[in-house]
Order: C-alpha cells, then sequence, then structure tokens
C-alpha cells in the first residue's frame, strides 16, 4: 500500500453549526473534494473526546480532522476553545507515542465556507499522502 | 477460560461463604448492592451470564483486602481478572475512567514498529543514564501521563526524575528503554488478555536484547505486573527491585546523604506494593533514614491499608470517591504535612479527589501528596530542590 497507490483514510469530526453545514454547503455547491474522508456530525467541536481520536487511530485512520466554528461564533459559547485545549494535549500524547503532529488537525470553519472545507480536505489529503500509512494501519488495513 | 477453570484457578471452590470477603471490602462498605461473596457464589452455580454481564464486575478494585482474610485462601483478585477477561468475550469492558483513553494508549503501544518519543523529558534534566549498563530503570507511563494530569497539578515525571536522581547518587548509570512499551497492568486488569500479551512479550524481548540484569521500578504496578504477572507469559530471567527497596538497601550507603527536612509526612501503602507484593518496610525504612522525617502512621496502615478507590483506571465513580475522600480524612487526621506513596496512580486519584472535592469543601482533605523517589530525591542536598 506504499508509495503511489496509498489512499489515505481520514475521519473528520464536524460540528453541527458550522463545519457540518460548511460541508453540507460543498456539496450542494457542487465543489468537488477528494473522497477519502468520513465526515462525522459532532454538536460540537468541544464535545470530542480525545477517545475519539484514539480510536480512530486504532480502527486505521492515518489522519483524523476535527472542524468547529472560529473564535466567538460558537454555538455553545467556547466549546470550540476547550477543543483547542484538548488537541493541544492530544497532541502532546501523540507526540510522546511517535505519531507525525499532522495526523490530528484542528481547522475553524463557518458555515459559509464550503470552498475552504473543500480546499481543507484537498490539502489534508495531499499531505498525508506524503506522510504515508499511519504506523497503526496495517492490522486494519482493509 | 471457562467459569470452572477460573473457580480452579483461583481455588474459588474452597469458599466456605463466610462473608469476610465482603466485611472487609472498601468497595461494599459504600456500595450494598457488591458482594465478592455473592459473585463467587454465581460463578459456582455456574450462572455465567449473570457474572460477565454484572455491572459490579469491574467495581472491584482488586486491592486484596478480601484476598489477605479469607481462610480458605481464595484469591478473589484473580478470579476478578480471570472473570473480567471472559465478561470481555461477551463484549463487555467495564466503563473506563477517562472513557478508556489510558487503555486505548496501551493498546496502541503494542504496534511493534511503533517509534515512540517517551524519553524527551530526559533532555531536559540532569540526569545521567548509560546506552551500556547492568540495571534498566522501568519508566512506566509517566511520559503518557505528563499532558493527561497536568491540569490537576500532578507531576507525572517526578517518580522518574526523583529515581535518576537516587540512581545516579547511588553511583548507578541506568538504561533506560526508548520503546519501552506500557506493561499492560490496566489491560490485563481490564479484560485485555491478548494485548495485554503482546506488550508483555515485546518488553521482555527489548529488555532480554538489552543484556540488563537487573530491573528497577518506580511504579508499584509495573513492578507487580513484572514480578507476578509477566512469568506466565515470557520469563525474564533478571533480578527485579521496588527503588523503595533499593533505597532500604542502600542506607548508610556513602552517595545517599541526605539534607535535613523538617516535616511529618505518612505513607500510604498502595495495593500493588503492599498486599501484591508484601512490601511494607522498605519505604518506611527510607522515610525514618531522613533526618528530620517523622513518620505517623494511619489507623489502617500496612496489610490493612485502604485502597485509593480506582484500579485499572476503570470503574471510577462516586464509590471511588468516598473511599478517597476517607483515606484522605485518615491522613489528615495524623497531623500530617505530606502523603507519601509509592504508585503514581494513587498520586492521581488522590489529586484528583481533592481537586473535584470543590473549593469549599477542599480544605477538609487537602494534603500535598508526593512519591517516595520524588521525596527521597529531594531530600539529597545538591542545589536543585523540589519543593519538599
Amino acid at each position: 500500500m506504499n508509495g503511489n497507490g496509498f489512499e489515505p483514510k481520514i475521519v473528520a469530526f464536524t460540528c453541527n453549526w458550522c463545519s457540518y453545514a460548511a460541508a453540507d454547503l460543498a456539496g450542494t455547491s457542487r465543489i468537488h473534494y477528494p473522497p477519502n474522508v468520513r465526515t462525522v456530525r459532532v454538536m460540537c467541536s468541544g464535545m470530542v473526546d480525545p477517545i475519539y481520536v484514539l480510536r480512530a487511530l486504532e480502527k486505521g485512520f492515518d489522519g483524523v480532522l476535527i472542524a468547529g466554528c472560529h473564535f466567538g461564533d460558537c454555538h455553545y459559547i467556547s466549546g470550540n476553545v476547550r477543543a483547542q485545549e484538548r488537541v493541544e494535549r492530544l497532541r502532546r500524547l501523540l507526540h510522546t507515542l511517535g505519531l507525525e503532529d499532522e495526523r490530528l488537525r484542528l481547522e475553524w470553519i463557518s458555515a459559509a465556507e464550503g470552498g475552504i472545507f473543500a480546499e481543507t480536505i484537498e490539502e489534508y489529503v495531499g499531505q498525508l499522502k506524503e506522510l504515508g500509512p499511519s504506523p497503526f494501519r496495517k492490522e486494519a488495513a482493509a | 477460560m471457562s467459569l470452572q477453570a477460573i473457580a480452579q484457578e483461583s481455588k474459588a471452590y474452597y469458599c466456605l461463604e463466610c462473608g469476610k470477603c465482603s466485611a472487609s471490602c472498601p468497595v461494599s462498605r459504600h456500595d450494598p448492592a457488591y458482594s465478592p461473596r455473592v459473585m463467587v457464589e454465581r460463578a459456582l452455580m455456574g450462572l455465567e451470564d449473570d457474572l460477565a454481564y454484572d455491572r459490579e464486575l469491574f467495581s472491584c478494585l482488586t486491592c486484596y483486602a478480601c484476598g489477605s482474610i479469607c481462610p480458605s485462601d481464595v484469591d478473589f483478585p484473580l478470579f476478578i481478572q480471570k472473570a473480567r477477561a471472559l465478561a470481555s468475550n461477551h463484549g463487555e469492558h467495564g466503563d473506563c475512567a477517562h472513557s478508556g483513553t489510558l487503555q486505548a494508549l496501551a493498546r496502541l503501544m503494542a504496534t511493534s514498529t511503533l517509534e515512540q518519543r517517551r524519553l524527551d523529558w530526559l533532555s531536559s534534566d540532569g540526569h545521567r543514564v548509560a546506552e551500556q549498563s547492568d540495571v534498566l530503570f522501568f519508566v512506566g507511563c509517566a511520559p503518557y501521563f505528563e499532558p493527561l494530569f497536568e491540569d490537576i497539578g500532578v507531576d507525572a515525571l517526578q517518580p522518574a526524575r526523583g529515581s535518576l536522581k537516587i540512581l545516579n547518587s547511588l553511583g548507578i548509570e541506568p538504561m533506560v528503554l526508548g520503546d519501552e512499551k506500557c506493561c499492560g497492568h490496566d489491560l490485563l486488569w481490564t479484560g485485555d488478555t491478548e494485548a495485554f500479551e503482546e506488550l508483555a512479550k515485546q518488553n521482555v524481548a527489548m529488555i532480554r536484547e538489552t543484556g540488563a540484569r537487573k530491573i528497577v521500578f518506580s511504579c508499584a504496578e509495573c513492578y507487580r505486573t513484572f514480578k507476578e504477572d509477566y512469568p506466565k507469559y515470557a520469563s525474564l530471567d533478571v533480578e527485579l527491585q521496588h527503588i523503595s527497596e533499593l533505597l532500604a538497601d542502600s542506607i548508610g550507603n556513602d552517595g545517599l546523604s541526605f539534607g535535613e527536612i523538617k516535616t511529618k509526612v505518612t505513607y500510604h501503602d498502595p495495593c500493588r506494593l503492599g498486599r501484591h507484593l508484601g512490601v511494607y518496610d522498605a519505604p518506611r525504612d527510607v522515610l525514618e533514614a531522613i533526618p528530620g522525617v517523622e513518620l505517623v502512621e494511619m489507623e489502617r496502615n500496612r496489610e490493612e491499608s485502604l485502597c485509593c478507590g480506582t484500579s485499572a483506571f476503570t470503574n471510577c465513580d462516586a464509590c471511588s470517591k468516598q473511599i478517597r475522600v476517607e483515606r484522605l480524612l485518615e491522613a489528615k487526621s495524623t497531623g500530617a504535612d505530606v502523603l507519601i506513596t509509592t504508585c503514581p496512580k494513587c498520586q492521581i486519584h488522590f489529586t484528583c479527589a481533592m481537586v473535584s472535592r470543590g473549593s469549599e469543601k477542599g480544605p477538609d482533605v487537602e494534603i500535598p501528596v508526593k512519591d517516595l523517589a520524588g521525596f527521597v530525591a529531594s531530600a539529597l542536598g545538591d542545589g536543585d530542590e523540589q519543593d519538599g
């Protein structure tokens, strides 16, 4: 599965109020983006527990994207601030595990930014292609 | 493993139904629905489903309070360990604390090709480690605990830093493994035997390759796992020693010149080091060897010591918190300034109970909790004092 043939698998946790709507907008606007991403709608980026990310990696995903509202726009006032704190801590854990920082990505994408959502996915897929498969992938590859 | 085999191995067949286990159980005191006696009985009646789906199965602290007084010598914690593996075949994994983050990390570590960066903290320290040495220091999961528990104010690396300082003072430059895996303790005790075996095999293979003749631990759980559980999966012919035992053996050694610390301390026996392995004197001897330190005992100590309320990061509930508060009140009532322990998880759990107790009730149970190695290291005066 190395080299040219490698297609990364990404799971994206997108918040109900902004980023999921952005993904939706990308769809309704017929903007193309790579099909490597599985989108999971969550009510707020602040509810993404570290275990969601760890479990996704355990299942063999190559990258995890958490996307929420821009600062100041959170439907729950400060959920995205929590998300950021959590992601920073989680990054340190993943760093200790020996994982590349890029495997976990945090983005703020508003409901009006369908294009940005598509660009983000495109860029992320490219980045992960360069990185290669996640070290946890081999057993879970299917 | 079948129910019969579990009953056989844990000697549950010898149960007299006297109920001493339930009477001595710290969980049963707070949660009357939980009874070790009833669980054993169910197993003996062959009610596999009842046992596997029992929501109390994961409440056991495996603290050996029952095992140490059972007149029939039933190994109840072993019974629980095997019953959980059975339950895990039924898809029951208990309610792991922190959503199972710690178990997931351990499982991820079982990936053999992983190149961890678990020793980043070493570079900023003045401690000396060697490429080749007879002694290996097993760091444990402290590098992972650090980001996870820093917000409640636990310095998870304190035991590891302290241990290295102690070893260096004794003229030992130990090896440390850059790719050390979790010992698997939490997985074993939450029923994931398969991943545990994988971790055990990798650790043993790695240690064999280093040619180490002795492994020193600062974590009571790693120590117990290597000593009691690893031999069942992979043999490792090396001497194992807890840092407290090493210290106790070295009292009087020139390297160990303690500065005076005027303080009153009390010592909490972690289940793993105490009742599991019978190490009671070594930590106490070490504390008493430090000038100025007065050691006072809690009401329940040594064999009767109370557990810190959670083990293997599973089922941390209201009952766990009550046990913790109970223990902290006991520690406070001794008048000690510091509570010393030798298990990083006791340290985490106690600190958590103090933090989550709320500011108005906090002062009743607030007492600094320190690891023995960190505390002893702060008495080894050479300028860089930790707050002791």
